[in-house]
């Protein structure tokens, strides 16, 4: 397992050029997972991204470094610190005075070329990968795709890096192809391609951060997809255009943060009341209020458990991984439109907007399908059934009506304040539930890693970091949590049972899913490892702590 | 085609909104008549006493949540083009709750009409001033009468862009059953402001019965948004009902 750390100002390109070392690891058959920092502005501060790789699968980002690459100051200041003993750096002598390492005169390249300034990021991505013993057939073959419109003057600017590292410096590893290129996809990505393998038709959301790159991705490629991508005036609107959306019959997605969820909670209940099917995406970041935008967070889960007035099914998946985020997304559209009810898939930017290889199988995306009417005469979109599933039909099916409410309704959607009809159209909704609870007890609701009896209990993102990190360690067994709602209490007491130590792990303050572990099953979690400084696990870091737990 | 429900009607004796009950049913009726097919037809209504009307006319509908109607529609049609969608939704639903939606669906241009059931006050919470009320509207909120101007709502959706923008009035039904089906078949957001007396809490039928008089029988140019501006203007000695201004422009869901 190794680590390059590429950083400098934003509008240095920082990481186009992480993306672009990633493609280059991944063409020589590489895994890899790439960790885009950066903070809330536009151009200056300080981006990074620090690209973990190995010739077998990797779950998370490493922090120590074996090669740092500086297009700025800041860079070998903040991170010079995290290279290991045999580190290395290479960096832009035209801006940064420094004496050790490769310094490479990358803007007098660019300029020789004709290139733009931002085009140092490729100087010095040719330079590493002589460092790091990379063939140059690769670079130039990789930049060839990923500019077809500017590949001379981006070969030509990484060749000049290539050589003078070839005269200057020494190689310190040799990446040779080691096996066929994978699928590279962010979280954000893998969630919302999930659902257009599931039967999407609209996505419709404003734009916020860490959520924004499903919106985007999925504007760019609506052609392909077939779908509709819609930017409304506000939160408020995306969820009611949402609704509309589905009532009419389109299988429909949204996506946004902590902030933007808190002002769709009103239509979330409407979606519970009306019936309507919906999955949110809600994306974490760090809270209260506009908190740490670019950043992550597990915080906001006893809030989308708890989100919504009054009482309806709802259906909470949090998954940690791409490849989860994949098939749960999937799920999760499969599940709404079942049941009728929204589903909340909860992600945060760690797994959002972090780059990872990543296997799935199309064709195991579960299909989103409704029990249809066929409507007609006396159709009742509320009929009472014995799991509350009411066939539905949708406007535009002849000699048939659809009646959609926010109000307390009979059978027909027609209001009422009837005290026995409330009760039972109460009882038809909640009635859901034992079902959906029948339901995700087949799926993988809870995943367990390894065998033990010590117990690591973690959920989202950070499952990444306890993965690599416990990769070392023995009589451990990790249970992920990926359904909240409803709680699969019988497999996580199954597992939690009877365990010497159990530990939980969560990027929050107050450890909410050991309170929820509680909660449900009465287990009391007393080792709790916390992270609320808006960064994400180190498995190195991690990997200490677990050794003073095991103690 | 009878068009009624099983749903008790619950306005008080006289409400403006039986006025506006029989003009959409006239309409409809009338619009299934000339080919719109029926089950394409879809209502929708906010929260309020106006929102009761989707479940006084048996076609498709959604009744959806304070001042929500537009994106609610918008959805709607882009799920579903063929559908004829026509929302409802008070004054304090719209010009307060929903005010954006509704400036960003005439922006956007979506083929739908927004019927607004305007009787300047909150009625179903017992009368409280809305974004119409006049100034010095003593409520049960502002006793001492409201200090606020009112908004004029249809220099606000001529500002926004609406591509149709018309005004009726609860006392014609005939009349607003016309322009109801003038703002169907236009293509493109079609906005039709309906002065609604409410017996309870604020009785305007004696003033606009006196006041309203229709200006396209005046001749007026709809084609104008200057003179529609003017006219948004006239109000204290004579109100002015009928087609403001009428233009065309790319319909939002054409783009998808």
């Amino acid at each position: 397992m190794n680590t390059v750390t590429i950083g400098g100002k934003a509008g240095d390109g920082i990481k186009a050029a992480g993306k672009l070392f990633a493609r280059i690891l991944n063409e020589l058959g590489y895994y890899i997972f790439l960790l885009d920092d950066y903070p809330s502005l536009i151009t200056g501060g300080h981006n990074f991204n620090r690209i973990s790789f190995d010739k077998k699968e990797i779950f998370s980002h490493y922090v120590e470094t074996d090669v740092l690459v500086a297009l700025d100051d800041k860079t070998i200041k903040k991170h010079s610190k995290e290279l290991k003993k045999e580190g290395f750096i290479v960096f832009d002598s035209n801006s940064i005075k420094y004496s050790k390492g490769l310094g490479i005169p990358a803007l007098d390249f660019v300029k020789k070329v004709g290139g733009v300034r931002i085009m140092r990021n490729v100087a010095l991505l040719g330079a590493i990968s002589f460092v790091l013993g990379i063939d140059f057939k690769v670079v130039k073959k990789v930049l060839e795709r990923t500019y077809p419109t500017a590949a001379q003057k981006n070969v030509a600017i990484a060749k000049l890096g290539y050589t003078f590292a070839k005269e200057n410096t020494k190689q310190v590893m040799s990446l040779k192809k080691v096996g066929k290129p994978r699928e590279l996809m962010s979280g954000n990505t893998a969630i919302a391609y999930g659902a257009v393998k599931s039967g999407l038709n609209n996505y419709i959301a404003y734009p916020m951060t860490p959520a924004t790159s499903i919106l985007h991705y999925l504007a760019k490629n609506s052609d392909k997809f077939k779908i509709k991508v819609v930017q409304p005036e506000n939160e408020i609107s995306v969820i009611n255009m949402a609704l509309g959306s589905a009532y009419a019959g389109a299988k429909t997605m949204i996506g946004t943060s902590g902030g933007g969820f808190a002002l769709m909670n009103e239509a979330l209940s409407l979606a519970g009341m009306s019936e309507t099917p919906i999955v949110i995406a809600e994306i974490q970041r760090p809270g209260p209020s506009t908190g740490v935008p670019t950043y992550t967070s597990q915080a906001d889960l006893n809030f989308v458990l708890n989100a919504g007035h009054g009482e309806f099914p709802k259906i909470v998946v949090a998954p940690g991984t791409n490849e989860q985020a994949f098939y749960k997304s999937a799920e999760a559209l499969y599940l709404a439109w079942k049941y009728q009810t929204p589903v909340v898939i909860l992600g945060d930017k760690h797994l959002g907007e972090s780059l990872r290889t990543i296997k799935i199988n199309e064709k195991k995306a579960k299909k989103a399908m409704a029990k249809l009417s066929k409507g007609g005469k006396n159709y009742k979109r509320y009929s009472i059934t014995k799991d509350g599933i009411s066939p539905i039909a949708f406007p535009g099916r002849r000699n048939t009506i659809v009646k959609s409410s926010s109000y307390e309704h009979d059978e027909f959607g027609i209001t009422t304040e009837e005290p026995e009809v409330i009760k039972k159209m109460q009882d038809k909704r909640l009635r859901k539930i034992k079902f959906i609870e029948k339901e995700v007890e087949k799926l993988e609701a809870v995943k367990i890693y390894g065998k033990g009896e010590n117990i690591i209990v973690t959920w989202g993102s950070s499952i990444g970091a306890v993965l690599e990190a416990a990769k070392n360690l023995k009589n451990v067994k990790i249970v992920q949590i990926i359904y909240f709602m409803p709680f699969p209490k019988k497999k996580v007491l199954k597992h939690l049972k009877g365990a010497k130590k159990i530990v939980c792990v969560e990027a929050n303050a107050t450890g909410q899913l050991a309170n929820l572990v509680k909660l449900h099953i009465g287990i009391e979690i007393k080792n709790k490892i916390l992270k609320y400084d808006s960064r994400e696990f180190d498995p190195t870091d991690l990997f200490r702590k677990f050794k003073r737990w095991l103690k | 085609m009878n068009l009624n429900t099983n749903a008790e009607i619950t306005w008080c004796p006289g409400c403006g909104n039986f006025g506006i009950l029989i003009a959409i049913k006239n309409a409809i009726n009338e619009l299934i008549g000339e080919g719109i097919k029926k089950e394409n037809m879809v209502i929708a209504s906010g929260i309020g006493c106006h929102a009761k009307i989707v479940d006084y006319v048996n076609v498709n509908s959604f009744y959806s949540i304070h001042g929500r109607v537009p994106p609610t529609l918008t959805g709607m049609k882009l799920a579903n083009k063929k559908l004829v969608a026509i929302g409802f939704a008070g004054d304090g639903d719209m010009y307060d709750e929903g005010i954006s939606h509704l400036i960003h669906a005439a922006k956007r241009n979506t083929d739908i009409t927004m019927i607004i059931h305007d009787n300047r006050v909150f009625a179903l919470t017992t009368g409280q001033f809305t974004a119409t009320s006049p100034k010095g509207f003593k409520g049960k909120s502002t006793p001492k009468g409201s200090i606020e101007n009112p908004i004029n709502p249809i220099k606000l959706m001529l500002a926004a862009g609406a591509t149709f923008v018309a005004r009726g009035y609860a006392g014609k039904p005939d009349h607003l059953k016309e322009l109801i089906k003038k703002a169907v078949r236009h293509k493109g957001f079609s906005f039709v402001e309906v002065l609604q007396p409410c017996v309870t809490f604020n009785n305007t039928y004696q003033e606009y019965n006196r006041k309203v008089y229709d200006l396209n029988a005046e001749g007026h140019d709809t084609s104008s948004f200057e003179l529609a501006m003017k006219k948004a203007n006239e109000w204290k000695e004579k109100i002015p009902i009928g087609v403001f201004y009428e233009t065309q422009k790319q319909v939002f869901e054409e783009n998808y």
